[in-house]
């Protein structure tokens, strides 16, 4: 199994190497920053809409270290959200009224705490609760064996990556055998019910690029997947979202280590599409640390680019009102969630 | 002048074609557009139509341009082969069936 860039000393671990590598060529001469693509449609400084989604990282740790990982995730991640702040998010959504808690990861599922948080959204009456699950997670351990009952009990939305319908493309992504656990894991799913036709226990997937390429149509692609996972496994599940590859953290060092990058970020800049921009998902999401910190989206996360309003960074000083009228904070790697139909955690935006 | 015939970067140059006669690139990149569009045939058959016909044409752009795009598609590795498969077989099958006009004439003169 690889290491994480941090445990390998990779110098992008350093977020300043990231950012500096962002700031750099092709955006010094050749192309437009995101900023400037911003200004002529009015668009900039970005403000958010109103919040809807309150995005929790539970931690770092994962059982799988895909090669495009924007957390940098794996076995050897140790941060991990603790009771205190778990206790605090509740707080906060029980008197803000947030309609989507979204639980993501490293492995949400491998927090200690992650079943009692998921019983506390439910108690509150959290409108719908989201779980980014990896799916080998259900089969890594007796423990997680009945992750699909404990999800159906609460509900939950089970939102889950798999690149491709077949095991090649999907084992060189995510790690030798993958495919074959995700695959048991989704058949698990839908003997409880999830994805299928007409059922409310709704099981999504994720589609990104397999490489330095931006997805093209998400219903096409949606429906290539059908067709084989039906097909080739017995498999049903309800919407695919396309996702971009975010250029940063181990997709942007495989962009640089295989003389990608510069023409990946073209590629960004030329599908730029204007019409995404109102929809991009950080406007209507906070995204939360494992420790407490609060950022515009997962990706800004990455990059320690703090929610812009000093007096709310942390969950412990949380005010809707200031983070509504916050200025979304955005960089090179935004152009990612701007191309062709445009990228967000619930896939294509315009 | 460049010094080889072929520039990666020209291809994003296509466009450029109208700067030197507008109408008729107008009508072509017209014409192109809606040849591609999704209509008794899929936008991803008619990509891999593409991606066979640039290789019996040996074009290096379109080989670059449908490659990429079958990647965006999810087109798989074996897809893309079989599709080049198939034009190298009506390329190969188109040479040997002249085979035939070559024994016609080889039968018609020889004792």
């Amino acid at each position: 199994m690889i290491k994480s860039l941090k445990a390998s000393g990779n110098k992008l671990a350093m977020i300043e190497n990231q950012l500096k590598l962002l700031a750099g060529e092709p955006f010094q001469t050749e192309l437009p920053t995101f900023v400037e693509k911003l200004k002529p449609l009015n668009q900039f400084p970005l403000k958010p809409s109103k919040l809807e989604v309150f995005q929790i990282n539970l931690g770092y740790m994962c059982n799988q270290v895909c090669k495009h990982c924007h957390v940098d995730a794996g076995p050897d991640r140790k941060e991990i959200m603790t009771k205190e702040h778990l206790v605090r998010c509740i707080e906060i959504l029980k008197v803000n009224k947030i309609p989507t808690v979204d639980l993501t990861g490293g492995a949400p599922e491998m927090n200690p705490l992650f079943r009692w948080f998921v019983e506390e959204l439910s108690k509150i009456g959290v409108q719908e609760i989201i779980v980014r699950s990896n799916l080998t997670i259900i089969r890594a351990n007796k423990k997680h064996y009945d992750l699909p009952d404990f999800f159906k009990k609460h509900n939950v939305h089970v939102v889950s990556s798999l690149p491709y319908y077949q095991a090649g493309k999907t084992d060189a992504q995510r790690g030798d055998g993958v495919f074959a656990k995700s695959i048991k894991a989704l058949q698990e799913l839908n003997a409880v019910g999830y994805g299928l036709e007409g059922s409310d226990l709704k099981l999504d997937l994720v589609y990104n690029p397999n490489g330095a390429f931006l997805p093209n149509d998400q219903g096409e692609l949606e429906a290539e997947f059908k067709k084989n996972l039906k097909k080739d496994f017995d498999i049903d599940f309800h919407s695919l979202f396309a996702i971009t590859n975010i250029p940063i953290s181990r997709f942007l060092d495989y962009l640089v280590a295989s003389d990608n990058y510069e023409e990946y970020m073209e590629k960004l800049v030329m599908a730029f599409n204007p019409a995404a921009v109102d929809g991009v998902m950080c406007r209507n999401t906070i995204s939360v640390d494992w420790d407490g910190y609060m950022y515009d989206c997962d990706f800004n996360q990455m990059l320690d680019m703090k929610v812009a309003d000093k007096r709310t960074q942390h969950i412990d000083d949380f005010d809707l009102k200031n983070l509504e009228a916050r200025t979304i904070l955005v960089n090179q790697h935004c152009y990612g969630c701007t191309a062709g139909a445009g990228s967000s955690c619930q896939g294509t935006v315009a | 002048m460049e010094k080889s015939y072929y520039n990666p970067k020209d291809l994003k140059k296509f466009g450029d074609i109208v700067d030197f006669e507008p109408k008729l690139a107008a009508k072509f990149f017209d014409y192109y557009g809606e040849v591609f569009k999704e209509g008794a045939l899929t936008a991803r058959e008619k990509s891999l139509i593409a991606l066979a016909v640039a290789h019996t044409e040996q074009c290096p752009y379109c080989i670059d341009a449908y490659t990429e795009d079958a990647l965006t598609r999810g087109v798989s590795e074996a897809q893309m082969m079989e599709a080049v498969h198939v034009g190298a077989a009506i390329k190969s099958g188109a040479t040997l069936v002249h085979g035939v006009q070559m024994m016609n004439k080889v039968k018609k003169q020889s004792m």
